[in-house]
């Protein structure tokens, strides 16, 4: 199938961005747009816009069957999902495929094999991956059983959960009882599905991903990203190449996630996420994403690649129009997420109307927005207005750069995190690189008690 | 005609080895203000003017729901407003019960409902103490920061 009119099923920043590469291609870009963003800036940037329904999600991003029918009545020949909503939803996948429609993302099976975290959890083994030691908590009993044997503290998961969401902390044997009935009750409400599994808690861990692409007969590994900079499990900042890592363990984190794709005969982008623990320098897998991340630029500046056009190729059915031999990664890329809220005042979220927006523009700059001056926020979705990322000759050039660039961005209006990222490039431990996922809430910590010292 | 981030980068290109610090460029659908700023670099502010003409809006667009305005309290009632526009949830979780209901008493800490917004929840509280009258907003129902969520008599108002 070639694809010649894409249904974009997606907003902000991400279809702003896949609205690009289809008009890069030639390929007719209709953005399927709910009532709150009918003219945002990928609305205008589309070359069709179609209603997907009313502003709440669920309305309208969340309900596959309001995306397929507004694929068939468009006539596009593909969905583009973006990330979150319905993008790893096997239910638009189905439905796509009964409607003879290019689902751009993996198969069916993957989405289900990787959607389950205790599948994807078997599958990882299966394939040879080391896992955090673990198992599945039926009940009190089995759930007791399984933390004998991994110890405390430990974190209890959601199955259909990932993300960050879905997750508790267990401190001590007496907990798991009280946190396992709320865990499970949680997860029933929030995904449908009240299956969770324990996992031992790593303190000190780095949170590196590998980036992956198959056509599902051959893979290719596209490097790594460290996404460590968190705030409640969200990424704040992310990297490429995760820094201060041996050349011998990036190889073998590539080599694991060659794994695990061949093993899925895995079709599309995906990206592999695993545990660095920074003082045995070994990594265990995670979960899988599969789906294009919000911080695949770093990747595209490292590898020269468009990951949203070789997504698309590869949906088609084309074969991978890369050898692992062909991939060269160049330089240092930094992505800083700029979000509508105040860190000043616990992270506040801050929707409402972009008065003025001037960005940084330059050779190695790239700012992913979805956001213009004159545009409106909704309070309706997640806070992401753009995402600022640059690339340098090496981490202490791309840091640089990175500062330089900050100070060029203006977004009045609504208030954003740029101010955040401006404290974190000055940032002793965020500039020596190579953080563990608990670094931020040190960060913040020692933000909140200002050095009162003479 | 549309201006791609590449085009802009090659404008800057053109820009840097010229000796002018800025260029303004309008077109029927965009505007596009380059700009050197000293060492720093360059930056740019780009505003695509183009309106979308949207299909399948024949079912479009539902009118605003109305807002119960604060002048319809009774004498002596509160109002409680969200402290920031958002969906409100009047229950932990769904299908959990309400956090509070109709005749129990509150007082400023009190949290009577859960505000979402950019997926972000935030607690708000009664603010007053007293009882709770009436429910303004319904559950999963978007609240501006102005709307009513809920009247509360407040203690010592009754005769």
């Amino acid at each position: 199938v070639r694809v010649r009119r894409l249904l974009v099923a997606n907003r902000g920043e991400i279809a702003a961005r896949v609205i690009r590469t289809c008009a890069r291609l030639g390929i007719e870009s209709v953005l399927a747009a709910s009532d709150a963003d009918l003219d945002s800036l990928p609305a205008r940037c589309a070359d069709r816009v179609v209603r997907l329904g009313p502003a709440p999600a669920a309305q309208s991003y969340l309900d596959p069957a309001a995306v397929v029918r507004t694929a068939v009545a468009v006539g596009a020949d593909a969905v583009h999902p973006g990330y979150g909503f319905l993008s790893e939803n096997p239910a638009l996948a189905t439905a796509c495929a009964g409607a003879g429609i290019v689902f751009v993302g993996p198969t069916v099976a993957s989405l289900h094999a990787v959607g389950d975290k205790l599948t994807a959890r078997a599958h990882a083994v299966a394939a040879g991956l080391p896992v955090v030691p673990g198992g599945e908590a039926a009940d009190v009993a089995a759930a007791q059983a399984v933390a004998a044997e991994v110890g405390y503290p430990l974190l209890v998961k959601a199955v259909g959960g990932g993300g960050g969401r879905g997750m508790k902390l267990v401190r001590s044997a007496e907990e798991l009882p009280g946190t396992l009935a709320m865990a499970v009750s949680e997860a029933a409400a929030a995904f449908g599905d009240a299956r969770v599994y324990l996992e031992r808690y790593v303190a000190s861990g780095r949170h590196v991903e590998v980036q992956v692409l198959g056509d599902g007969v051959c893979a290719v590994a596209l490097g790594d990203r460290d996404c460590s900079v968190q705030r409640r499990y969200q990424k704040l900042v992310e990297e490429a190449p995760a820094p201060g890592i041996p050349g011998h363990v990036h190889a073998e984190m590539a080599a694991a996630a060659l794994a695990l794709a061949a093993h899925l005969g895995y079709r599309g982008l995906g990206t592999v996420e695993l545990l660095y623990d920074r003082d045995r320098q070994t990594f265990s897998f995670l979960e899988m994403n599969a789906r294009i991340q919000v911080e695949h630029p770093v990747t595209e500046m490292v590898t020269g690649l468009d990951l949203v056009a070789e997504q698309i190729a590869v949906a088609e059915g084309l074969p991978l129009r890369l050898r692992q031999d062909d991939v060269t990664l160049t330089g240092h890329a930094v992505e800083c997420r700029i979000n509508a809220e105040d860190w000043a005042d616990d992270f506040r979220p801050a929707p409402g109307r972009i008065e003025r927006a001037v960005l940084p523009v330059g050779d190695g700059i790239r700012v992913d927005t979805g956001v213009q001056t004159g545009s409106v926020v909704p309070p309706h979705y997640d806070s992401l207005l753009a995402k600022l990322v640059v690339h340098g000759t090496d981490r202490a050039d791309a840091l640089a750069r990175t500062r330089a660039a900050l100070e060029l961005l203006r977004i009045d209006g609504v208030v954003t995190t740029a101010p955040m990222h401006r404290a974190l490039l000055d940032d002793d431990e965020f500039v020596a690189g190579g953080v563990d996922t608990a670094f931020f809430e040190r960060f913040l910590a020692g933000r909140r008690q200002p050095a009162e010292v003479s | 005609v549309d201006l791609t981030p590449d085009d802009v980068r090659d404008v800057v290109r053109a820009l840097d080895s010229s000796g002018l610090d800025e260029l303004h460029l309008e077109l029927a659908d965009l505007t596009l203000t380059v700009r050197r700023e000293g060492a720093a670099g360059w930056s740019a502010e780009h505003q695509v003017l183009r309106r979308p003409e949207v299909e399948g809006g024949a079912e479009a667009v539902t009118p605003a729901e109305p807002v119960p305005s604060v002048a319809a309290l009774p004498d002596g009632m509160v109002a409680v407003h969200p402290p920031l526009l958002g969906t409100f949830y009047r229950a932990p979780a769904p299908g959990a019960p309400p956090f509070v209901d109709v005749g129990d008493a509150v007082d400023e800490e009190t949290v009577i409902g859960i505000v979402e917004t950019m997926k972000m929840m935030t607690s708000v509280h009664a603010g007053v103490r007293g009882t709770v009258a009436e429910f303004r907003t319904g559950n999963g129902e978007f609240a501006d920061t102005d709307a009513v969520l809920l009247v509360v008599e407040p203690a010592g108002a009754t005769p």
